[in-house]
């Protein structure tokens, strides 16, 4: 006879079975247990058991963290011309899709493989080979390794997307390509490895940086200069009008990345814990505060600007990303506040320059990445997090390494970018035709157009 | 009679005149209806960018501003017998004026002939 309901169609004879079966495996639990207590092992407790509650977390943080990158790319395409928004928003959907693959095969166990010399990973997790459900204690002990593999492979990802605002405009997709892969593999990786993997030679001194305010900002702020002093300006920058072709998309993106980066910072937290909660309050803290005096200043000098103030909101992001774990909302503000003030007048300097370093990623990001990695020196207290002491709990030497940190990262960055911005375009050119330029990289490079 | 004869003739007989106002694009709205007030319902509004003496205007970047040298405008195109030209400027004068650079020009030309494409219509008729 057949039931609609599976289960049923045994009648009670599978329910009698599975409770026996119960029964037996709970005396042989008792047995292990009893075993494992005579024998002395207290191997079961050091085996990392994984937690549902951090998994959870984890696996939403990712997820939210991915939102950002195609968010970079809104934020960016509203303030490009209108011939070249499909092209900017490409950006950061096509690193979306060339970086997945490039954490997986290589980019993870570059970055978190076992340390080489203080500087790189070895390649044992070469195409995740043994990455998986069993959580790896080095890095987080409560969820599966891999989803502390995804979780960070986003935050490769959205650091090459942060520079593609150096370039816009101008640059070949296929060199865009290369220099993305590369730049990943021998500049995001390398620096990753020495804050964040064990055994890297910035986290053995002691560097503080919660969510990757070296790794992921001062990186990706000083390649953008870098790469945009090695590309030249657009054809009529400083001459023509640049106008932003729509406020609106970028304020959706702001919006997107603010909410994204609660994944980003309080994700970093590792686990679903009050330390998650801090760094929670300190991101939307900071954000709102570097906001608002943006606005402030805008309307100091003309009026109350809206891409102003979603420019502050991500910029006081980006300041309280390495400190988020570190510190108390009131040091939050502070934090929001300043790097506001000083990624205003650098913006400005910057103009003054000539660099065309169009989206401004060295402002935003290189300004408010040193800033925010200087001010957890400062800021960090013990009260909120036992792992990090900065000036105001006594510790002045905290500043000093900070500041070795944002100097090794920004450098190096600095100059490998330089480096290989320089051999892309000797061997295959950074620039599209003049022409192409004029009628925009939508039609140019990817025969489409934004607007009909 | 010469060809250019002809066309002075007709201009004479026709006695229409084209009208291109470029007017602030918040003001259609007044404009339209201070025409209509006067029988004028017929026109052509296209959407443009221009310059005059004010030249361009500064807009806010992040931090600082950058500036458009052209700027928005509405041009309204009509065709109005020669009898009712004045009325026309008078009518988008008197809305469109704000005494400030930027209220824009009104240019008036002669016109050859105008055709109602529905009814074949001609001269003042198909206007």
């Amino acid at each position: 006879m057949f039931s609609r309901y599976p289960y049923a169609f045994d009648g009670g004879m599978n329910m009698m079975k599975t409770n026996k079966l119960k029964k037996h495996l709970k005396y042989f639990l008792y047995a292990a247990t009893l075993l494992a207590v005579l024998t002395g092992t207290v191997q079961a407790a050091e085996e990392p058991k994984i937690d549902t509650g951090d998994t959870a977390w984890m696996l939403i943080s990712t997820a939210l963290v991915m939102l950002m990158i195609p968010a970079v790319g809104l934020f960016y395409g509203g303030m490009v011309r209108k011939k070249n928004a499909l092209s900017t928003i490409m950006f950061s959907f096509a690193i979306l899709a060339l970086i997945s693959v490039q954490w997986v095969l290589v980019g993870y166990t570059l970055s978190f493989g076992s340390d080489v010399r203080g500087i790189i990973g070895n390649l044992e997790w070469l195409g995740l080979a043994g990455v998986g459900i069993v959580p790896n204690a080095d890095y987080a002990a409560t969820i599966p390794a891999l989803v502390f593999m995804m979780f960070q492979g986003m935050f490769a990802i959205i650091t090459v997307s942060l520079i593609t605002g150096a370039f816009v405009e101008r640059i070949k997709f296929s060199a865009f390509l290369v220099f993305s892969l590369l730049w990943a593999t021998l500049v995001y990786d390398p620096i990753a490895h020495w804050v964040w993997g064990a055994g890297g030679w910035l986290r053995g001194m002691g560097a503080l940086d919660f969510a990757g305010g070296t790794v992921v900002h001062v990186s990706a702020g000083a390649a953008a200069l870098a790469f945009a002093i090695v590309i030249g300006a657009r054809k009529g920058f400083g001459n023509q009008p640049m106008e932003p072709h729509n406020i609106p998309m970028t304020v959706l993106g702001a919006v997107l990345l603010w909410f994204g980066w609660f994944g980003f910072n309080a994700g970093s937290a590792l686990g679903s814990n009050g330390l998650a909660a801090s760094a929670f309050v300190a991101t939307n803290t900071a954000a709102a505060a570097a906001a608002l005096t943006w606005t402030l200043l805008s309307w100091y000098h003309k009026r109350p600007s809206v891409l102003g103030t979603a420019t502050g909101a991500v910029v006081g992001l980006v300041a309280i990303t390495p400190a988020s774990g570190f510190v108390t909302p009131m040091a939050a503000i502070a934090i929001g506040a300043i790097a506001a003030v000083l990624s205003y007048y650098v913006m400005l300097l910057r103009m003054k320059s000539k660099i065309d370093e169009s989206l401004d990623v060295f402002a935003c990001h290189g300004v408010g990445g040193t800033w925010g990695a200087i001010a957890t020196g400062i800021f960090a207290t013990a009260a909120v997090n036992s792992a990090g002491s900065g000036l105001i709990d006594g510790n002045p030497g905290q500043v000093v390494i900070q500041i070795i940190a944002v100097a090794a990262t920004g450098i190096f960055s600095f100059v490998a970018t330089f480096i290989l911005a320089k051999i892309i375009d000797a061997a295959i050119g950074l620039r599209v035709k003049d022409e192409e330029e004029a009628v925009g990289l939508d039609v140019a490079q990817h025969a489409e157009k934004a607007y009909a | 009679m010469s060809l250019n004869m002809q066309k002075k003739l007709m201009l004479e007989v026709n006695k229409m005149k084209k009208i291109e106002a470029v007017i602030r694009p918040e003001n259609l709205e007044s404009v339209r209806v201070s025409l209509e007030k006067k029988g004028i319902v017929s026109m052509t509004v296209l959407e443009v960018q221009g310059r005059g003496r004010q030249k361009g205007v500064c807009l806010q970047w992040r931090a600082g501003e950058y500036c458009v040298e052209f700027l928005p405008k509405l041009r309204i195109d009509m065709v109005v017998p020669d009898d009712k030209l004045e009325t026309a400027i008078e009518a988008i004068t008197a809305v469109a004026k704000t005494g400030k650079n930027g209220d824009g020009k009104i240019f008036v030309y002669p016109v050859e002939e105008v055709v109602r494409v529905s009814t074949g219509e001609r001269g003042k008729e198909a206007i």
